[in-house]
């Protein structure tokens, strides 16, 4: 079962078990939820969508919304500051589609730049999840609380769920590789027969700055591995070592106008996100003469 | 009640906005005569906030000495109202098209909620996607006030109340100084849906 069925699944459950749940729709998704009195499906209106939920949470409820990343976030993107935001008001988003999932639909259907927009925005807690039952962990955890939850689903999962909450690490070793969410599975295949040390994130925001400081000991070489847009997560790096000397490679999404069609797998690997790709690239970084550090 | 004092604490005594008297007599019988406890009121228009400032102080809702520093560093009242810093219950509001969304959202949970919009700001297509989805859910707690004061660039040919009658809301059309006529338009029986009032209000 993918993430997005799953999600189906809590949502639905979710709705029997909590009477402040709301869940607000914009036709996507509305034929996968049984019918119930605070499910809402406001027809193909994303901005009233957001609007919709901002409402509800005035009123004390949770509202739960759901459509493609790019009708989510982009579409309803002022309503996302303003309605939630600065009205101060909780909500749980959830997203499908993320940066390549529909590569044959095209660019109107992806949202490589999905978490970094939300991270420009105060109080958001970002989750990637890389297989089902992370998703089912931040989605549960997120329901009985008050804030701005945006969990993001995507078709590419890991072979298993990571155990543990923030940054944890998986392997030691030089440079400390970290892989978001389904970039795992790529990026242990990718570091397999290398040196590299490897740690595991979901929770993307807040950053785990102190973790990351951990985490790397006496080293000073960090590569992200992000499966939205590349350097989404660079700046936080660079906050979390400010009074370190170090480097850092940010792989992601590399070409948001790629302009190709085919499957997801063909989309990894033209932004260098398959096991190949990154491989070659974190043996690039490594290889970067001295003098040059 | 002459709420020309407590406007002239916000503006001086002469140069009275427009956008702002526009609204004075909606929002005072909304406060004096309509609300009820438990009621939900969102201004959405959040341009020219000096008349709900005023009301809010006439209630007592906020401290009258609130209205001589609006908009300086310190002052919880801005030029656009913001909720956090305005105990008043309502929403932050100065990006236009907004509120009627929200106003939507608050009364599927039941509450009686009344919003207040602009006739310009009616052209922002988000209040439209409220609009039809209220008339079509038959959403008896919602009433929109729409204070047109013909500021509508394009204006609206054959009047806004048609709009909001075409897609299923009450929609009755008064004088938006006829304090009386407003308090009976604002207080309508929903008859299994939405209320729209149109209040004109011309210079």
């Amino acid at each position: 079962m993918s993430m997005r069925s799953r999600f189906y699944t809590l949502a639905a459950q979710a709705l029997e078990d909590d009477e402040r749940v709301w869940v607000v729709l914009a036709d996507i998704g509305a034929g996968e939820l049984p019918r119930h009195p605070r499910l809402v499906n406001v027809g193909i209106r994303e901005q009233l969508m957001i609007g919709v939920a901002a409402g509800l949470g005035l009123a004390g409820k949770r509202p739960i919304v759901h459509s493609y990343a790019p009708f989510l976030v982009e579409r309803p993107w002022e309503q996302i500051k303003l309605d939630l935001g600065h009205n101060d008001v909780g909500a749980i988003l959830v997203s499908n589609g993320a940066s390549y999932d529909a590569s044959r639909a095209g660019r109107t259907h992806q949202a490589p730049e999905d978490v970094a927009l939300l991270a420009t925005l105060p109080g958001w807690r970002i989750e990637v999840p890389g297989h089902p039952d992370e998703l089912e962990r931040a989605f549960l955890r997120a329901v009985p609380g008050d804030d701005r939850v945006y969990i993001r689903t995507t078709l590419e999962e890991n072979q298993a769920p990571v155990g543990g909450d923030g940054l944890v690490k998986l392997r030691d070793g030089a440079p400390l590789v970290v892989a978001v969410g389904p970039t795992l599975a790529p990026t242990l295949e990718a570091t397999a027969e290398l040196d590299a040390g490897v740690a595991y994130l979901t929770t993307v925001r807040p950053f785990p700055r102190r973790e990351l400081r951990e985490a790397l000991g006496d080293g000073d070489e960090v590569v992200l591995v992000e499966p939205y847009l590349s350097g989404t997560s660079a700046a936080e790096v660079s906050r979390a070592l400010v009074d370190r000397p170090h480097r850092l490679l940010a792989l992601g999404i590399e070409h948001p106008e790629l302009r190709k069609y085919g499957d997801p797998s063909e989309h990894r690997a033209a932004h260098g996100l398959d096991a190949r790709g990154i491989r070659a690239r974190i043996e690039r970084f490594v290889a970067t003469p001295t003098e040059v550090r | 009640m002459n709420l020309t004092p407590l406007l002239d604490r916000l503006d001086g005594d002469e140069k009275h906005d427009w956008s702002a008297l526009s609204t004075l007599d909606v929002l005072w019988v909304l406060y004096d005569r309509v609300l009820q406890d438990g009621d939900r009121f969102m201004l959405s228009k959040g341009h020219g906030p000096q008349a709900y400032y005023a009301v809010l102080a006439a209630k007592g809702v906020i401290p009258e000495s609130w209205l001589d520093s609006w908009g300086d560093y310190d002052s919880p009242l801005g030029h656009h109202p913001d909720r956090i810093l305005l105990p008043a219950g309502g929403i932050s509001s100065g990006s236009l098209g907004h509120g009627l969304p929200i106003a939507v959202g608050t009364a599927l949970t039941g509450y009686r909620t009344f919003v207040l919009v602009g006739d310009g700001e009616l052209d922002e297509g988000s209040n439209w996607e409220a609009v039809q989805f209220a008339g079509r859910r038959r959403l008896g707690t919602l009433t929109a006030i729409v204070v047109d004061n013909a500021s509508a660039s394009y204006g609206w040919p054959d009047g806004i109340a048609r709009r909001f009658d075409l897609e299923g809301w009450d929609a009755v059309t008064v004088d938006g100084r006829d304090r009386d006529a407003l308090a009976e338009a604002m207080s309508r029986n929903h008859v299994g849906g939405p209320v729209a009032v149109i209040a004109e209000v011309r210079r």
